[in-house]
């Protein structure tokens, strides 16, 4: 109870109550509109939330990630175009539904099933802290290690089909973060003696560069096309009803984007997959998938949405992001001197409750707006590709001068928004360049720190958790390798 | 249909000519290693100062070339050219970003960020009034959002100083 209370007196500020509301309502606009994306939103701001209070800037962010996906399903279910790359099943669904002229069904269905997706999964949150509170202390130098090498290897086999690309760039990732000063010997890496690169080069920069620059870069190359919207009106309350009669397929959905969302490197694209083909393997009516099925439905917004809850999990307890969102929030922690990792559970405990209170509040705030502004909000999906590509532009300028005041990171960026732009046009993924920058550092330090204290090989895994860590890689790279036999099998 | 975030491209083109370049950049900054980083004695290998460098880099080149050979022949004809014309559209813009940057802190970030919107709108073929008057409330809107609430770095620019007293330093904290 106290514990409640102190984490109550961290929240009950106007600033951090206002942070909460500006995020979810921002993230849901940010969502509804097509070609932005919470990636882009929270690179724009992360420099600007850095002078805020932790809590303050956290909630911001943890605001628009939790609030863009609930957005995303607009676009996706009324002109079949995900909002944000994740809502493409909605799509599937959503939008079949509208054309038979059930757009209200579609969107009141696709809300309660998210707002099912986050509540479960902050409400799994809660239940796992006790047991994470005693887990993470458990993770020394050599469990972190392994643990962020699970996340790397887990990022680039999750990019079925795109394996070697997605780990030659997990590569590229590992190599610029070790560019600049290294912190031990304080010896120059790759740095051709330039004194702008003996800094490094900053993991902000490289995202505002790769997401935002480069998302502007893709739309203002693009082409506008039109946009045909349908009407819609009515009260969107009834999707409850229809969440209610399939509770099999909201609970199991909700489930896998908990455990999805637990796993560095796996996300909302695993998790919404798997949900959606185990919603309709186990339905009566698995005919009715990709024809505008509610179970469908469901089932990917549910999946959706119980992710960035449970993405909190490695980040808090073990300071290893899971992925790119999750990764920018731990610049926002470390410039704040909040370092996040098993010493968070043990001293800061009422800063986490208070991180999933607004978790849940952000839920509550996020589906009253959308049951009030639906039919104001679709019309942002007119604004033009190449006009909002303008915006994004400029945007990403704030986004990085306002970093450092630093024309060479501008510049930086701009090459970064160039290879960004190139992978976007060839459909190869960004995150393993950003995980690669972040758990690239955590293994060197980490690798460093444990081998001083370990004589032969065998030593590294005689702890019990690293140990499972070190079989779970195993595992992992055995069904990984298992796959692309059957795979090949069938091919021949 | 609207597509915003997927490629538009065929898939094939320009994964030859980007998976080459990968390969190379890989091969030269390998090169340089032990020019650019340094081999400490009486050092474990795993504290080596090269080691996640050389680690990286071989991985990079390693899965670069896997990639390179798993492309299908098809990979190196489909329009590499052509899309690499398309990947060098994408340095106009750029061009557009970095002489933004270079203009702030001269002529200061309101007007500089009034006339990009105005003027990218206009190269985009948005030259109607309500697109650009639309343009220049966004642009005027990023500023005071920016600068003015949320109180981010950016430095009042040299023109600014040629302002009268009270005026500069309105212009200084807030635009």
């Amino acid at each position: 109870m106290d514990l409640l209370l102190a984490s109550l007196q961290i929240l009950w500020r106007w600033d951090v109550l206002l942070a909460l509301l500006v995020g979810s309502i921002g993230g849901v606009i940010i969502g509804a509109i097509p070609g932005v994306g919470p990636a882009v939103a929270i690179a724009i701001l992360l420099p600007a939330t850095f002078s805020m209070d932790p809590i303050v800037g956290l909630t911001v962010l943890l605001g628009i990630y939790g609030s863009s996906m609930y957005g995303g399903a607009i676009p996706a279910i009324l002109v079949n175009t995900p909002g944000t790359a994740v809502n493409a099943l909605t799509t599937y669904e959503g939008y079949p539904m509208t054309q038979r002229g059930e757009a209200r069904r579609a969107l009141s269905l696709a809300y309660s099933a998210s707002f099912f997706g986050g509540v479960f999964s902050v409400a799994c949150l809660i239940a796992l802290s006790p047991l994470l509170a005693k887990i993470a202390p458990m993770f020394g130098s050599r469990e972190i290690f392994l643990a962020a090498l699970l996340g790397i290897i887990l990022v680039v086999i999750a990019h079925r089909g795109q394996t070697l690309i997605a780990a030659a760039l997990a590569c590229l990732g590992i190599f610029i973060n070790t560019i600049g000063l290294e912190p031990i010997k304080y010896t120059k890496r790759y740095t051709f003696d330039q004194a702008w690169l003996a800094g490094g080069i900053d993991l902000i920069v490289v995202v505002l560069g790769l997401f935002a620059l480069g998302q502007a870069f893709f739309l203002l190359v693009g082409r506008d096309k039109p946009v045909r919207l349908k009407a819609v009106s009515g009260s969107l309350f009834q999707g409850f009803r229809e969440l209610f009669k399939h509770p099999r397929v909201a609970a199991i959905s909700g489930s896998f984007g908990v455990v999805m969302g637990m796993i560095p490197g796996v996300g909302e694209f695993t998790a919404q997959f798997m949900a959606y083909t185990t919603a309709q393997k186990t339905s009566k009516t698995p005919e009715q998938f990709s024809n505008g099925s509610p179970e469908g439905l469901i089932a990917s917004e549910t999946a959706n949405n119980a992710v960035p809850a449970a993405a909190m999990i490695p980040l808090l307890a073990l300071g290893i992001p899971g992925e790119a969102l999750t990764a920018m929030m731990l610049s926002v922690f470390y410039v704040h001197n909040v370092v996040p990792g098993p010493g968070l559970f043990q001293n800061q405990m009422d800063f986490v409750v208070a991180l999933y209170i607004a978790l849940l509040l952000l839920n509550v705030m996020v589906l009253l707006f959308l049951l009030g502004s639906t039919r104001h909000l679709v019309q942002l999906v007119r604004i033009p590709n190449r006009y909002m590509g303008v915006c994004i532009l400029t945007l990403s300028f704030v986004g990085v001068y306002s970093l450092r005041n630093s024309i060479v990171d501008c510049a930086i960026a701009a090459v970064f928004g160039i290879l960004g732009f190139i992978l976007k046009r060839l459909s190869l993924p960004i995150v393993p360049i950003i995980l690669g920058m972040v758990l690239g550092g955590i293994m060197e330090a980490k690798l460093r720190t444990s081998m001083n204290r370990v004589k032969d090989p065998l030593d590294f895994i005689d702890r019990p958790i690293a140990f499972i860590l070190f079989c779970i890689i195993l595992f992992v790279l055995a069904l990984h390798a298992w796959r692309l036999r059957k795979e090949r099998d069938a091919v021949s | 249909m609207l597509d915003r975030n997927t490629s538009e491209t065929k898939a094939d083109a320009g994964q030859a000519a980007f998976g080459l370049a990968l390969l190379v950049i890989a091969l030269v900054l390998l090169a340089f290693i032990g020019q650019e980083t340094k081999w400490v004695e009486r050092t474990k290998l795993f504290s080596q100062p090269t080691f996640w460098s050389a680690l990286s880099l071989a991985g990079m080149a390693l899965f670069g070339l896997l990639h390179f050979a798993s492309l299908s022949r098809k990979s190196f004809q489909a329009g590499d050219q052509r899309e690499v014309a398309i990947w060098l559209r994408s340095a106009e813009f750029a061009v557009w970003f970095m002489v933004y940057v270079f203009s702030v802190p001269l002529i200061g970030f309101l007007p500089c960020t009034l006339v990009f919107v105005v003027l990218l709108l206009w190269r985009c073929g948005y030259r109607d009034r309500r697109s650009m008057g639309l343009g220049a409330v966004f642009a005027v809107a990023v500023v005071v959002t920016f600068k003015g609430f949320l109180s981010v770095k950016i430095p009042g620019a040299t023109l600014y100083e040629y302002l009268p007293g009270a005026v500069r330093s309105f212009f200084i904290l807030n635009f």
